[in-house]
């Protein structure tokens, strides 16, 4: 009773939250809304006994990604969105996959009001972390293995995005003057002590 | 009418423990405030406030005041949802993680049974902790890394271009320090076995080093400097910093939100003191200990009690200490710091840390 009535409360929110993501022109508002539905979500994987899931979810989404996605909107100062009247077929093509998705929902509904009171045996102690980390490293270990490769795969390519391609070529120039003058230097230097 | 009590009495008992955990947490917060003016003071040759009660005891309190009496001055430019929001959601986040905090052991010898309708039965096994929580460690980290909105969104909203540098300073601070202060505490999880704040502590009990700090010095220390780092003190108080920013991302508020943000600050620095005695000082738990009070009894639980708040204020101390002593960093030295020195110095202290756990378990 009352894990549902909680359900209703933070799905409720993150709706909301989605809305207000959708809705809003500056992009701002819109990280910060985004912000507020993966808290709600986390709130929600806590009611499902998954605090592990939760707090991973506040830690790297809402924590990390989130504030990188703030932190580069507050850098580049970005405007207001303006409309792309370029591009209005988008609308339609938006619309239809938003009715596909409604309707596979109500078929969802449609498909569990036929059967109901179907109890599925669960055990309490799936969510733990200890349980989560022996699933990862035996049973699914190849799943992890290559989603780790794949992520070292985007480092790496982040790394030669943002690699200068081409070296600088008055650097060259301005340390062969410089050790030209180092040379004259300690020629004067000689000299002198000469 | 037993099956009212029955509903209340648990409420009840939790709803003292949490009045009890933050009026306790913040009171020692108000008077972190104090000491700090005292220690600054001397460090620097001054008396430091002593006019408010005996020693000035009672500044803390004319502080409080003074913030609720001031005019709130708005910007008239500012953003003005965001303005508000900002720091109710520094001093949010600074106060969730008393919820996990793991203030003593559960006492055992005492017998509830007197009270009616076996209510007594389950207090027993209570420990000291508002919420037991599987996934203490990442909770704690999890909500002070939101915390940073607090402060990023401050600086946008307040439409002044002091406040954006330090908004933007301090999430460029947390994003690089972050992963220095994850990758020390891998080290201590790997230990224990567990996430869970007691589980550590019962876990250092039982280990041979007795506290992490032994086999963890090298994490202890990144820990430190890491979490100097998030709370935005001295010498990474690079948001804030007076000579090149004005005051940074609270430059723009004023009275009482400007004591929340205040708050917030001295909030998170008694946070990772908690997090560093929890982690590597055992929190409540005392080597030897045991052998003078019996474990579990009312004694012990004052006697570590006093013990980890003592733990607590010893980092407080260095904190306030440090701020006396040590110049502020340039942010590139912050920066090549942060990614350049501290985090192999962690990813390298958990491969020390794998192969200690190897050959412990062999």
């Amino acid at each position: 009773m009352v894990a549902s009535a909680l359900f209703f409360v933070f799905a409720g929110l993150a709706i909301a939250c989605a809305i207000s993501l959708v809705y809003h022109k500056n992009p701002l508002y819109s990280a910060i809304s985004l912000v507020g539905v993966f808290i709600a979500l986390s709130c929600i994987y806590v009611t499902l006994a998954a605090p592990f899931i939760a707090a991973v979810q506040i830690l790297i989404y809402a924590g990390a990604i989130m504030v990188l996605v703030v932190f580069v909107i507050m850098l580049l100062n970005l405007d207001d969105d303006k409309p792309l009247n370029r591009l209005q077929y988008l609308y339609a093509v938006g619309a239809g996959l938003g009715l596909i998705l409604l309707a596979q929902t109500f078929f969802i509904f449609y498909a569990v009001s036929k059967k109901p009171n179907q109890y599925i045996e669960t055990d309490e102690t799936v969510g733990k972390t200890l349980n989560i980390g022996t699933a990862m490293y035996t049973e699914y270990l190849l799943p992890v293995e290559i989603v780790g490769i794949l992520l070292l795969m985007a480092i790496i390519g982040g790394v030669i995005l943002a690699r200068r391609l081409e070296p600088p070529k008055l650097e060259l120039v301005v340390n062969n003057e410089l050790e030209r003058r180092n040379e004259s230097e300690i020629e004067d230097e000689y000299r002198i002590r000469l | 009418m037993e099956a009212i009590v029955k509903t209340i009495f648990p409420v009840a008992v939790i709803s003292v423990g949490i009045f009890l955990a933050f009026q306790g947490v913040l009171m020692i917060v108000a008077y972190t405030v104090l000491a700090e003016r005292k220690v600054l003071g001397w460090i620097q040759g001054r008396i430091g406030p002593n006019r408010v009660g005996w020693w000035g005891v009672l500044q803390p309190f004319a502080d409080l005041f003074k913030f609720i009496f001031k005019e709130d001055i708005v910007p008239d430019k500012s953003t003005k949802f965001v303005y508000y929001l900002a720091p109710i959601v520094a001093l949010t986040c600074a106060l969730l993680p008393i919820v996990v905090y793991p203030f003593g052991p559960a006492i055992t010898t005492v017998d509830w049974s007197f009270l009616p309708y076996g209510l007594g039965d389950n207090i027993q096994r209570l420990p000291m902790t508002i919420a037991q929580i599987d996934v203490g460690v990442l909770f704690v980290l999890g909500i002070t890394s939101v915390g940073v909105y607090g402060i990023a969104l401050a600086g946008w909203s307040s439409n002044n271009k002091y406040s954006l540098m330090g908004g933007l300073r301090s999430s460029a601070q947390l994003i690089s320090y972050e992963l220095a202060m994850g990758a020390s505490v891998i080290g201590v999880v790997m230990l224990a076995g567990t996430l869970d704040l007691n589980g550590i502590i019962f876990a250092q009990m039982n280990s041979p080093f007795r506290w992490f700090i032994i086999p963890q010095f090298i994490g202890f220390v990144v820990f430190l400097i890491a979490a100097f780092a998030e709370t935005n003190r001295v010498p990474f108080d690079l948001p804030e910093a007076e000579t090149e920013l004005v005051a940074g991302f609270h430059t723009e508020y004023s009275a009482l939100k400007f004591a929340l943000f205040f708050m917030a600050e001295y909030v998170n620095m008694f946070t990772v003191s908690v997090m560093v005695t929890v982690l590597f000082l055992g929190g409540w738990y005392f080597p030897g200990l045991s052998y003078i009070f019996e474990f579990g009894s009312i004694p012990y639980a004052i006697a570590s009690h006093i013990l980890f708040i003592a733990k607590i204020c010893v980092f407080l101390f260095i904190y306030i200490w440090i701020r006396g002593t040590l110049p502020r960093f340039r942010f590139d030295q912050l920066m090549n710091f942060g990614w350049k020195f501290l985090l192999p110095l962690a990813l390298a202290n958990v491969i020390f840390t794998i192969l200690i756990v190897y050959f412990l378990n062999r």
